[in-house]
């Protein structure tokens, strides 16, 4: 039972001349909730379905759930015991959301009325219930994400794998999805592994995560505890508009004829930790966020600036040079 | 749990198979008509119409009654034919319900297996059902079903079903786009229907019978007229294990490749990464 949920070391998964995922080394342990967070392209999901063997592994060493996944003679054994919800939504459009999951059930092996307890349990843990005999095409985004969830526990998976839980869910349904996989997490014990481009969501699920860039992980580690290493602080954020002088480091070469306002673009860059210049926004990292803004309110008064606490944008920020939603 | 060649597992097949049923009961009324009605329009307008003008019959036997075993075979073919191709293609690309079912323990094998029971399913469906109509017409006194190895028909029609569902899964899983099903059906099954033997014997163009040999419906009319209408001899033992033989070839190369077409070869994956 000591043994991690996932183990990878050096793990490898090419297209062509691209590759996906580049040599990562990762732990998932029992009972965690594991994030990879990333763009889109950064090779979270080819992650995800070397584990719950959509895919083949390129190279490198998987085990998962202590079953060394090789070249696929575990893969039964494996998918018997995660669940997964993926991405896309590929329930049956034909079927209503209890006959899906009848189908479902019998390829974990429940049939007749422990098929039939197990499956009014999942729709009351979906809120479902009212739904059950509705087609699939009937339901709203945010409900066909739990029937997916539903489906994704038939098996009471020691482990679960959500690829993108919430995107492209209303604001309101992804909330309401996030409560909903916290009772998941405290009640059953399972343990979770989320790809997500929300840092958002990163941060409120998350025990654990890796930032995944171009095929490679490029931090790890407890959500406060990265922000802490890579962004310590607060951050004051302006701002800017064209001409303001912050573009191509500022005053280097710019001088007077970067504009009036390059030189308090200069100063505020100067009296911070660390700054980012971003297309419409300087941010400016700090451990004086109130001396900082006061600063900023004095040099461009006609700017709007605010603070706010780092999140692991920021450090996603610092590390790549590029923002994770683009 | 039992274990099949190939790695496929029953249960697990039976539970897509399963799925096909829940769906075609709501459905069948929409499904089951067109399909079926088409060869017993050909039995009538052909058998029962163009039949009266050739007195002396084909082969020593009533017009309707030389066409109606071999288009009792192209039902079963129409009946597999039309599973393998528009539903499994919709499932397989649009529906991606195959990818679901793969996170599952269900492995490409079992999927493959339950599809090829269900279109199995409907070809005895289709050729039953048509039997039915012949077994009507032999006691309106035209003789249709004369000998008593027609009990044995629903075997043929089985194995008729197992070839056009292999075929078609292979064709299924060879193509990118829904569109060439046209190619399929109008440039492979059409010529199949109107050339292996039902309407008139394959001899009738100079090599017909040699070049028809080595196509499937031939040996599927071949066999369902013997079986229908006797006698049997060692020519219909031959289409029987031609099928038999063809369908346990296709049966080995039909899961590599749908395989392929789901990710789980080596090739890219068509789902992105």
């Amino acid at each position: 039972m000591g043994e991690p949920a996932v183990e990878a070391r050096g793990l490898t998964k090419r297209f062509g001349a691209l590759a996906a995922v580049d040599g990562i080394d990762f732990t998932v342990e029992r009972g965690e909730c594991f994030g990879f967070l990333g763009p889109n392209g950064a090779g979270k999901t080819t992650t995800m379905r070397m584990i719950y063997r959509a895919t083949p592994v390129g190279g490198g060493s998987l085990r998962v759930l202590g079953h060394e996944v090789g070249r696929g003679e575990n893969d039964r054994a494996i998918k018997r015991v995660i669940g997964v919800v993926p991405q896309e939504d590929n329930l049956d459009q034909e079927l209503t959301v209890r006959e899906n999951l009848s189908v479902f059930a019998r390829f974990y092996g429940l049939r007749g009325d422990v098929a039939r307890r197990r499956i009014d349990d999942l729709l009351e843990l979906a809120a479902l219930v009212e739904k059950a005999d509705s087609r699939v095409q009937m339901l709203s985004g945010g409900m066909k994400r739990r029937a997916l969830i539903a489906r994704g526990l038939l098996g009471d998976p020691a482990l679960l794998v959500l690829d993108e839980p919430t995107t492209g869910l209303d604001p309101q349904a992804r909330h309401d999805l996030w409560d909903r996989l916290r009772v998941l997490k405290r009640r059953h014990r399972a343990t979770l592994l989320l790809t997500t481009h929300y840092m958002e969501e990163a941060e409120r699920l998350c025990d654990r995560l890796v930032i995944m860039d171009r095929g490679r992980i490029v931090a790890e580690g407890a959500p406060r505890a990265l922000i802490e290493r890579h962004a310590p602080g607060h951050v004051v954020e302006i701002a800017l508009e064209d001409g303001d002088g912050a573009e191509g480091g500022a005053a280097e070469g710019g001088g007077a004829a970067a504009g009036p306002r390059a030189a308090a673009v200069q100063d505020l860059r100067d009296a911070a930790e660390r700054a980012e210049v971003l297309s419409d926004r300087l941010l400016l990292y700090t451990g004086d966020a109130e001396g900082l803004i006061a600063r900023a309110a004095h040099l461009l008064p006609e700017r709007q600036a605010l603070v706010r606490k780092a999140t692991l944008e920021d450090v996603f920020l610092k590390i790549t040079g590029r923002r994770l939603i683009e | 749990m039992i274990r099949l060649p190939g790695g496929a597992d029953l249960e697990l097949a039976l539970a897509v198979w399963r799925r096909n049923l829940t769906v075609y009961r709501r459905t069948w009324v929409m499904n089951i008509l067109p399909n079926f009605f088409e060869p017993l329009l050909y039995l009538l307008g052909l058998g029962l119409g163009l039949g009266a003008y050739l007195e002396g019959g084909l082969e020593g036997r009533a017009y309707v009654a030389y066409i109606g075993p071999g288009l009792m075979a192209a039902a079963a073919m129409n009946g597999a034919s039309y599973e393998v191709s528009y539903n499994v293609f919709v499932k397989l690309h649009f529906a991606r319900l195959y990818d679901a079912y793969l996170t599952t323990p269900a492995s490409v094998p079992d999927i493959v297996l339950g599809e090829l029971l269900w279109a199995v399913t409907r070809a005895l469906m289709y050729g039953l059902a048509f039997m039915l109509v012949l077994a009507g017409l032999t006691l309106a006194g035209f003789p249709m079903l004369t000998s008593p190895t027609a009990l044995l028909l629903p075997l043929a029609l089985a194995l008729t079903g197992i070839v056009f569902a292999l075929l078609g899964l292979i064709f299924t899983a060879s193509i990118p786009v829904i569109d060439l099903y046209s190619y399929y059906f109008t440039l492979f099954l059409t010529p199949l229907f109107l050339f292996s033997g039902i309407f008139f014997p394959t001899s009738r163009f100079p090599h017909g019978e040699t070049i028809a040999w080595f196509t499937p419906l031939y040996h599927a009319v071949r066999l369902a007229r013997g079986l229908a209408q006797g006698p049997v001899g060692a020519e219909h033992a031959v289409s029987a294990l031609w099928l038999a033989v063809l369908a346990a070839i296709l049966f080995v190369f039909v899961p590599g490749r749908m395989a392929r077409r789901l990710g789980q070869g080596e090739g890219p994956s068509l789902g992105g990464f």
